[in-house]
């Protein structure tokens, strides 16, 4: 605090909790409206304060789904989407690592060539090359599957580079310890280099599963099956849906489940999350 | 980049760069050139024949009124995504800077919208600005308006901006604060000493010394509401009221998926690589100055 000047502080105070209140306004009108009943969510004025239906309408968004539209639960898109994060993450993680690695770690003919390829993946989000991608897929066989659906997103530069960061801040004296001590590399990297590296891999996982389970477009394209849909482009089909027969209280229930899970990593692992989100970006 | 003291030659770092090379391969680079490819030919309707036709696709793009027209449109909604994101989380990061009570608990509140999917943010704001139905519409028409971005393209717009940005928040509050909370107290300070008041410190010290934070996070923001924001548009008004939302990244799905029409959607797509390609040049070369190993 530069001076006391209580009225400006409360002022701060004042507009910060404005803030707080517009962002979760959405929420707030979300959650209430999974709380009503179908018949509650037609009348106008609609409710800004929660009913009393917040369980039946969970269980039917859990087990029946939408009536009129996917004839599914969402407890079938929740694991596919579960599934789908943790393989993108872990994926992301696991290659990047060993890439690192190859590129920090070894001399060997190619290396700033593989390094160019690498980082030329960064300029080539999947939105700009969706159809000749999905052909590839559809080539292999992958639709409708969770390789399909993980693989073409696990290739990453900015995993590699992260930890190619990290690598270069290890001191070289580790190595020759390590040497001296009959290690060879891959002894160093599973005993040495990963357990060193623990706290960035975690705050990238924070991040990388959040980017998984909220990829939308490339679940679309590559998923006819309905019972590989992925819980986020469900709502898509819901809000179509909707356009016919309006059931507000199960979309909004929808949506909070489909929330629910980034949201709640971002909360419970904050220091991980702003950690991972202020490193991936150097 | 090579450590002092590192591993001779052998077959290992090749097995290890392998799968990343491998995955990268086919799918970046095989699907990009395809893309390349495919963009300087002409393809019938039905797959029958192709033609090749150098670059008549790009040509018939930049006399197309309607693609020209999406540019523009996608220009206009980047730039209120960024500045009205922006200048939000400017202004509740300043604030949240000042208040030493409270500050990371203000953080966790404001941050969490990072983590919902941008398709999520447009159900939540479809929802409540639904023509009939919605509580807002219900609010603007006691107030005397009637909101129907089914209807009124503007009114459209509006919603897909509002949903994207209300998104970005906190990703641009998470960054503004921690640029704010590096400057050194002492200049601050200092600047009190003199007799600057709040609003004087803010526009003299604090904002010139956040501005590389603040270029940082535009690019970062035209990136997203170039690419990231293709699931509000596509679930939430298909780029209708005829046309009105339509950006480049949704034509390029719809064009090419719906449309079929593969060379004019891989030209365009082509050109959103060279755009991503400036956009990454221009952050790297951000990040290089800042940056210093």
């Amino acid at each position: 605090m530069i001076e006391n000047r209580p009225f400006i502080t409360v002022f701060c105070h004042l507009f910060l909790l404005l803030g707080v209140a517009i962002i979760a306004f959405p929420i707030w009108i979300t959650f209430v409206a999974a709380t009503h009943d179908a018949v509650r969510m037609v009348q106008i004025p609609l409710p800004l304060w929660p009913g009393d239906q917040f369980f039946e309408n969970l269980d039917q968004t859990w087990n029946a789904g939408i009536a009129g539209g996917v004839n599914q639960g969402v407890a079938v898109m929740m694991f596919n989407s579960l599934v789908m994060a943790m393989m993108i993450a872990v994926g992301k993680i696991a290659i990047s690592l060993l890439s690192a690695f190859a590129i920090v770690y070894f001399k060997f003919p190619f290396r700033m060539g593989f390094f160019w390829l690498i980082f030329i993946t960064l300029m080539l989000p999947v939105e700009v090359r969706i159809i000749p991608t999905f052909e590839v897929v559809a080539n292999l066989n992958m639709l409708n599957t969770y390789w399909g659906l993980s693989i073409p997103l696990i290739a990453s530069a900015t995993a590699t580079f992260m930890f190619r960061q990290t690598f270069l801040t290890i001191p070289d004296e580790l190595l020759e310890a390590a040497r001296i001590d009959g290690a060879g590399p891959m002894r160093f990297f599973i005993d040495i280099l990963l357990p060193m590296s623990r706290t960035n891999i975690a705050a990238l996982f924070v991040i990388l599963f959040i980017y998984g389970w909220n990829q939308y477009l490339w679940p679309l394209l590559i998923t006819t099956d309905q019972n590989m849909n992925t819980i986020v482009m469900a709502i898509k089909q819901m809000l179509e849906a909707a356009e016919q027969a309006p059931q507000w209280n199960v979309i909004m229930m929808t949506t909070l489940l489909a929330m629910l899970p980034p949201v709640a990593v971002v909360i419970f692992m904050q220091k991980l999350f702003v950690k991972g989100l202020t490193e991936t970006e150097k | 980049m090579l450590k002092r003291v590192h591993f001779g030659p052998s077959v290992l770092p090749f097995l290890l760069v392998a799968p990343q090379i491998i995955i990268t391969l086919v799918f970046f680079i095989w699907p990009t050139s395809h893309a390349l490819y495919q963009s300087l030919l002409i393809e019938d309707a039905f797959g029958l024949s192709t033609e090749f036709v150098w670059f008549e696709n790009f040509e018939v793009l930049f006399e197309d009124e309607h693609y020209l027209g999406a540019f523009e449109r996608t220009t206009i909604f980047s730039l209120l995504v960024a500045s009205s994101s922006m200048g939000f989380s400017l202004v509740l990061a300043a604030m949240a800077d000042r208040v030493i009570k409270g500050s990371m608990a203000y953080r966790t509140f404001l941050i969490w919208p990072y983590a919902v999917a941008p398709v999520v943010a447009g159900a939540l704001w479809v929802f409540m600005l639904d023509p009939t139905l919605g509580i807002l519409t219900y609010g603007l028409g006691a107030m005397g308006y009637e909101w129907n971005h089914k209807l009124n393209g503007g009114e459209a717009m509006g919603l897909v901006v509002v949903a994207a940005a209300w998104k970005q928040v906190a990703y641009n509050f998470l960054f503004f604060l921690a640029a704010m909370q590096s400057i050194p107290k002492s200049l601050i300070e200092a600047a009190a000493i003199d007799g600057a008041g709040p609003v004087r410190r803010f526009c003299t010290i604090i904002f010139p010394l956040i501005s590389p934070t603040t270029f940082f996070l535009l690019v970062v923001n035209v990136v997203y509401a170039f690419f990231d924001t293709f699931g509000i548009i596509h679930a939430v008004t298909q780029g209708g009221p005829a046309k009105s939302t339509e950006i480049l990244v949704y034509k390029v799905y719809n064009d090419g998926f719906v449309g079929l029409d593969l060379g004019g959607s891989a030209a365009q797509s082509v050109i959103l690589m060279i755009i991503v390609i400036g956009l990454t040049v221009i952050q790297f070369k951000y990040i290089e100055k800042k940056v210093e190993y």
